[in-house]
């Protein structure tokens, strides 16, 4: 049993890699919680959507590790092998926040980015608590 | 899981043989009920590392064996470095030489009744635990390499423990051949803030009590006797080891193809043992543990001052301190012949027989303890280990009772509150920054701890000493 799945969907792979970074910020704390009152810019590079997807994520765990942060908006775009993205949150305020959980990474685990029948992009992978 | 797949040795071991692409056996040490409550994933991933480069022996599953990354957490499996073998990021995990130290108290549980809630709460003050929390000790970029490689040593030096601390921690509290100069400066600035802390999810420090003494002679030679108190700390290589297992498992999957290794899953993520990124990985790997080392020994310091000031008759000393998410290079019989292989435990702990050379002098005539922590609420033990640890499990037992519902569900069916609420009723006083963390780390949440303990014990891995029960709660 691993420790929590997260899931994103969305009309394009940007899409999903944004509302997935949402639900990584569900993980430990509700996303409605966190201001967007600062920004931040990440970038990653990997040679597939599936790795560069878990780049992502682990760019966001390591971005709120060091900046003691938690995020809520995310604008993602793609070009080729490479993410940028505008990120937005505010500093951890434990007494506000109440964070649940720590997160260590996210791992290649049920990792999946596809455009489903239907159209929808899925992206998702287990994340390590 | 379906016990059919399995050849029956004993009540307590059970055995695949290989076929496909596995190289080497399965060998399952659970009883039925444990293993009919595993998820098919289990076996799916221990069949998977069979399939790996060098593997030397069977994959070895622990009793508490859960659905992991890569490997299944309570999964053993040895590389021989002569064969191709290969050191694998997804076999140690995120979490670098989590592991678990237990000190002696000299105290009873009497002593603490009148000032318990006053104890829990200094504690809980003391104890950076929980996401957003910071450590008292911030480390410039000299400092941080000392401290990845010299480990607890370097805390002791610093003031942070005493020279017997040391001798009660595996590898004398420094692993050998750490190289810092592999961690990269993001793992490093990661942990700038991060050492001393706790963490969060299933880490914990605990006091607690001996109720029960099944092995007397090994508990006396281990000093703990019934009724005495402890405190036990559970905890890893923060976000120092959580950087170098991301990095590393990324660039052994890069790597992979290049190396001939086709992986069945991308969470096995490897590199030979003998190529610069299998010894780059291991020399960071390393730091890791010492990092783990050191982060368990401040810890072990700021509880000291606790108890210092509570309770001054108090005398914490170290009884042992183990790591259960480790490589090590250890020497086995493999073939009838003695060799050296790297042993990966993920999610299990070592556990060395009587007469064993690396054991300290003082448990060199009963065995290594081996310290197996509960969930919040439940018992805790103590084993030691067996003479025949290694022939059975290159030296492994469990090393907790494993989650056996996820997350999402344990917050579906318990509030934090109530939970707390139910176990203050039985006398423990949880204390943690996060309710709804409380209610995911909920006692139902996890395995029966006393029918994996029973199965480690029947199987031979290791034996039991005492059991522990919690009086008092840290949660992360």
């Amino acid at each position: 049993m691993a420790d929590i799945g997260i899931r994103g969907y969305g009309e394009a792979m940007t899409a999903a890699f944004e509302q997935a970074a949402t639900a990584l910020t569900a993980v430990i704390v509700d996303p409605a919680a966190v201001s967007p009152t600062q920004e931040i810019r990440i970038r990653c590079e990997a040679p597939d959507a599936e790795l560069l997807f878990v780049d992502w994520l682990n760019a966001l765990i390591y971005e709120m590790a060091v900046r003691n942060m938690l995020f809520s908006r995310f604008s993602v775009r793609i070009t080729g092998a490479v993410l940028q993205a505008t990120v937005m949150g505010e500093p951890i305020d434990r007494q506000r926040h109440r964070p649940t959980v720590e997160v260590k990474g996210a791992t290649y685990t049920e990792l999946r980015v596809a455009r489903q029948n239907d159209g929808v992009w899925l992206a998702q992978c287990v994340i390590d608590v | 899981m379906d016990t059919n797949r399995f050849t029956r040795i004993s009540d307590t071991a059970w055995r695949m043989e290989p076929s496909g692409s596995m190289q080497t056996p399965v060998i399952i040490y659970a009883d039925r009920e444990l293993i009919q409550a595993m998820d098919d994933k289990v076996c799916e991933q221990a069949i998977n590392v069979t399939v790996l480069p060098g593997i030397a022996g069977p994959c070895y599953v622990m009793p508490d064996a859960h659905w992991g990354y890569g490997f299944p957490i309570g999964g053993v499996a040895a590389f021989d470095a002569d064969k191709g073998g290969v050191v694998s990021a997804g076999g140690v995990g995120f979490d670098i030489s989590c592991g678990v130290r237990t000190l002696h108290t000299g105290l009873a549980r009497d002593d603490i009744e009148a000032v318990k809630q006053q104890l829990a709460e200094s504690l809980y003050q003391a104890i950076p635990a929980g996401l957003g929390s910071r450590g008292h000790v911030h480390l410039h970029d000299v400092e941080m390499d000392a401290m990845l490689r010299d480990g607890a040593r370097w805390a002791v030096e610093r003031g942070y423990g005493t020279a017997e601390d040391l001798e009660r921690t595996e590898e004398g509290g420094c692993m050998a051949g750490a190289l810092p100069d592999e961690v990269s400066q993001q793992a490093k600035k990661r942990q700038r803030s991060e050492t001393g802390t706790l963490g969060s999810g299933n880490h914990y420090l605990e006091v607690q009590e001996v109720i029960e003494v099944f092995d007397p002679e090994t508990a006396a030679a281990f000093g703990v006797a019934r009724g005495d108190l402890v405190v036990t700390i559970h905890c890893g290589s923060r976000g120092l080891g959580h950087q170098i297992g991301t990095e590393f498992l990324k660039r052994m999957v890069l790597a992979a193809p290049g190396y001939g290794i086709t992986l069945p899953d991308r969470e096995l993520a490897c590199a030979p043992i003998e190529s610069p990124l299998g010894r780059s990985y291991l020399g960071a790997m390393r730091a890791g543990i010492n990092c783990a080392f050191a982060n368990r020994q401040i810890l072990t310091h700021l509880t000291r001052q606790v108890f210092a000031d509570r309770l001054p008759q108090a005398n914490l000393t170290l009884l042992y301190d183990v790591s259960h998410n480790t490589c090590k290079l250890e020497e086995h019989s493999i073939d009838g012949k003695r060799k050296q292989l790297y042993v990966h435990r993920k999610g299990a702990t070592r556990a060395l027989g009587p007469g064993h050379p690396e054991l300290p002098a003082v448990f060199r005539d009963v065995g290594q303890p081996v310290l197996i922590g509960g969930s919040m609420g439940t018992s805790s033990y103590i084993l030691a280990g067996n003479e025949r640890s290694e022939e059975l499990s290159l030296a492994s037992a469990c090393h907790g009772a494993g989650r056996s519902m996820s997350r999402r569900k344990a917050y579906k069916t318990w509030r934090g509150r109530q939970v707390i609420d139910q176990l203050a009723e039985r006398g423990i006083i949880i204390r943690s920054p996060s309710s709804r963390g409380v209610a995911e780390e909920a006692p139902g949440a996890y395995k029966d701890v006393n029918a994996v303990v029973n199965a480690a014990h029947r199987a031979g891995l290791a034996r039991k000493v005492a059991r522990l029960a919690p009086l008092v709660c840290i949660k992360g």
